[in-house]
């Protein structure tokens, strides 16, 4: 039997306590800003092993050489060939690699009648401290390639002015701006940190001040608490997400490319998975101390290993295993792929899936350490 | 039905401490039942197993005609419970307060009973004031208030009047008694004797066990103790000396007097009787009071403890 009226009491009780509360308000206001401010300097990386698809019009002994090339540069992990040019757009929209080189049809024979053929190289710079490295060194690996390809006879060509000519689209990003990355990825961080934090404490509050024991003396249930005072906290996460985005807009001039929906989806996914998150830790803390120290430690793996700070194809496996579990690298993903590559519903399915997953496992065990009595 | 609490064998565990050993206590309706005991001794324990706060490990019973193990909610909506640390939300006003409380029991006419109390309370004008800025006294006044805004049939009151001023605990009183007089029970735990005294029974607990259970008037007739009041000069060598002799068993300071008490007749009158001869102080055989009797339980207790312990090691 949910009572209606407990709930609601719950629930505007925990507002009026919110709004008496200058510290927790001032987080949820200033916080975004100060991050924002904060990170929106450049965290540079130079990663190998991208993933990376070809699309091969040709397939003659100079191809060969320069697909050879850039596997042994260590830059590009070549993980099959597409044939159509949308196939490779939508491996890269959905994250599944980070370029797509593409050789033009008749490529070797245009080199030999020299004709400069282009190979176009389409590279994912939503994310361009994991790209720019590779994207900087193709030029040169390809050279290389070339000069030891083309003997004999042809010899004459390997000689400047090349062949052939290397362009890289840069996609998403055109200018490779590095806030343009860093901050829609921020806003996952910052959600992190508030939500986790300010759940946690809010419930470990009630049984560091004893409150707690007068309000399971009443008949009050325990979802009609729990949900009461979780409830305010979707608030503050919508407040937050209003004022992240009027500053990314306004001032680092990030774009919002793709539509509200997946956008909208994936946030409010986002902050019931934080807020569990922080009722699971609030079953194990003592006191708010614990809980703020608790809830840090889940906020250390949201910035390092959920390609916020670091990129995530650059981290060994073990570390994306460990990554995959972080909430914040799911959600980092959709932010990405939605403000910046204009992403659809369809797009972050699988980062939806995976947080879906998150919150039903984090669900159960909260659940399942949840006591209505002080044992 | 005339037993709002009839419990047995209720037993609680924290880890491998005992905390609460097979309990058994019935409470008559209307009844003001004080519990004492020593820090520790488990009350506050027994108080939260009785109102469903914590789970029994072993033992049976019902609150207000309901089984304390499957009907915890029954007994929630018919129960006052007043904890020992003020428990209403610092940050919320004394109106505030009031209301939520009213809200959780959902108490019809909310509205005119939260503004009745805080009529009765004498807080009416200052109604908008946070209740973390009250005094002790006021705090105290507050909860007892809010704990009996939904009329309950039992009030569990822990440690009500800690830090309390005397003339508040007084009025603290008056209202107990007037509450028991419209046939409210009440389950008090208190450390003051001037308190317990005004209980209709009382069960004296150390160390999880209850030791004596009884009306309040009976207490120091089943402890079965021998007091003899000495008044005169440097009265501090004495209490040493008396401490070594034979019979005395206790020697507790009173004011300008001491009470020498034990519980063998026999050697106590012959230990005096001796002292008596050397004129010195002026001995006079009393009645026990119950203040004696419970820090010779007090003692006895602890010393039951130590040994039981011994024995364990």
């Amino acid at each position: 039997m949910f009572s209606f009226a407990r709930f609601s009491a719950v629930l505007v009780k925990e507002f009026i306590q919110m709004r008496r509360d200058r510290v927790t308000f001032a987080m949820m206001i200033g916080l975004p800003i100060v991050q924002l401010m904060l990170f929106g300097f450049a965290i540079n990386a130079d990663p190998r092993h991208l993933p990376t698809l070809v699309e091969l019009g040709d397939n003659g002994p100079i191809t060969r050489a320069i697909i050879a090339s850039m596997q042994n540069s260590d830059y590009f992990d070549f993980r099959g060939a597409v044939n159509g040019g949308t196939e490779g757009a939508a491996a890269l929209r959905r994250g599944d690699v980070n370029f797509v080189v593409v050789i033009p049809q008749n490529f070797e024979r245009d080199v030999m009648r020299g004709r400069h053929p282009e190979i176009l190289i389409d590279a994912d710079a939503s994310d361009p401290s994991a790209v720019g490295g590779a994207a900087g060194a193709v030029g040169g690996i390809i050279q290389v390639a070339i000069t030891e390809t083309l003997t004999g006879p042809l010899a004459a060509m390997a000689g400047t002015p090349q062949p052939f000519s290397v362009s890289v689209h840069r996609q998403y990003n055109p200018e490779g701006k590095t806030s343009t990355n860093i901050v829609p990825g921020l806003l996952a961080i910052i959600l992190s940190m508030t939500m986790v934090m300010i759940t946690a404490v809010a419930i470990v509050k009630e049984t560091e001040r004893g409150t707690m024991e007068m309000l399971i003396a009443t008949p009050v249930r325990p979802l009609e608490v729990m949900s009461g005072k979780i409830l305010p906290y979707v608030f503050v996460g919508y407040v937050q997400t209003l004022v992240f985005l009027a500053v990314a807009g306004a001032v680092f001039r990030v774009p919002f490319e793709g539509s509200f929906w997946p956008f909208f989806l994936g946030f409010n996914l986002f902050i019931v998975v934080n807020l569990a998150l922080g009722f699971l830790i609030s079953t194990a803390a003592r006191s708010q101390m614990q809980a703020m120290q608790l809830s840090f430690f889940t906020i250390l793996p949201s910035i390092l290993l959920s390609g916020f700070m670091f990129p995530f194809a650059g981290m060994p496996a073990w570390a994306q295993l460990l990554g995959s579990a972080v909430p914040a690298t799911h959600f980092l993903r959709i932010t990405r792929k939605v403000m910046l590559k204009g992403a659809q519903l369809a797009d972050v399915g699988p980062e939806m899936g995976a947080l879906v997953i998150i919150l039903l496992v984090i669900s159960a065990i909260a659940m399942l350490r949840y006591r209505q009595t002080l044992d | 039905m005339t037993d709002v609490i009839a419990v047995t064998g209720l037993t609680k565990r924290f880890g491998p401490k005992l905390v609460v050993d097979n309990f058994d206590i019935t409470v008559p309706r209307g009844a003001i039942y004080g519990f004492l005991g020593p820090n520790g001794s488990g009350k506050t324990t027994t108080i939260r197993m009785l109102c469903g706060l914590l789970t029994p490990d072993g033992g049976q019973g019902t609150c207000l005609g309901f089984d304390i193990l499957k009907q915890p909610d029954k007994i929630k909506e018919q129960v006052g419970y007043m904890t020992q640390k003020f428990s209403l939300y610092e940050d919320l006003s004394i109106r505030e307060n009031l209301d939520f409380i009213g809200r959780m029991y959902r108490i019809r006419n909310r509205k005119q009973r939260v503004a009745q109390a805080l009529e009765d309370l004498g807080l009416a004008n200052r109604a908008k004031q946070l209740a973390g800025t009250l005094s002790g006294g006021w705090k105290q006044r507050l909860a007892l208030a809010a704990c009996l805004l939904h009329d309950p049939q039992l009030l569990l009151l822990d440690e009500p009047t800690a830090g309390v001023d005397p003339k508040a605990r007084r009025d603290f009183w008056d209202e107990i008694r007037r509450l028991s007089a419209k046939g409210v029970t009440v389950l008090v735990s208190t450390h003051y004797m001037d308190e317990a005294v005004q209980c209709d029974r009382i069960a004296y607990i150390a160390y999880g066990k209850k030791l004596i259970d009884g009306p309040s008037a009976d207490i120091p007739k089943q402890v079965g103790l021998i007091t003899w009041r000495v008044e005169g000069p440097d009265l501090g060598t004495l209490e040493q000396r008396l401490k070594t002799l034979p019979g005395v068993e206790q020697v507790a300071r009173f004011g300008a007097s001491l009470h020498v008490s034990g519980t063998d007749k026999a050697a106590l009158d012959h230990t005096v009787d001796a002292l008596k001869a050397e004129g010195t102080h002026r001995w006079t055989e009393q009645i026990a009071g119950l203040e004696e009797a419970f820090i010779y339980l007090m003692a006895g207790s602890r010393d039951n403890f130590a040994l039981d312990s011994g024995k364990a090691a």
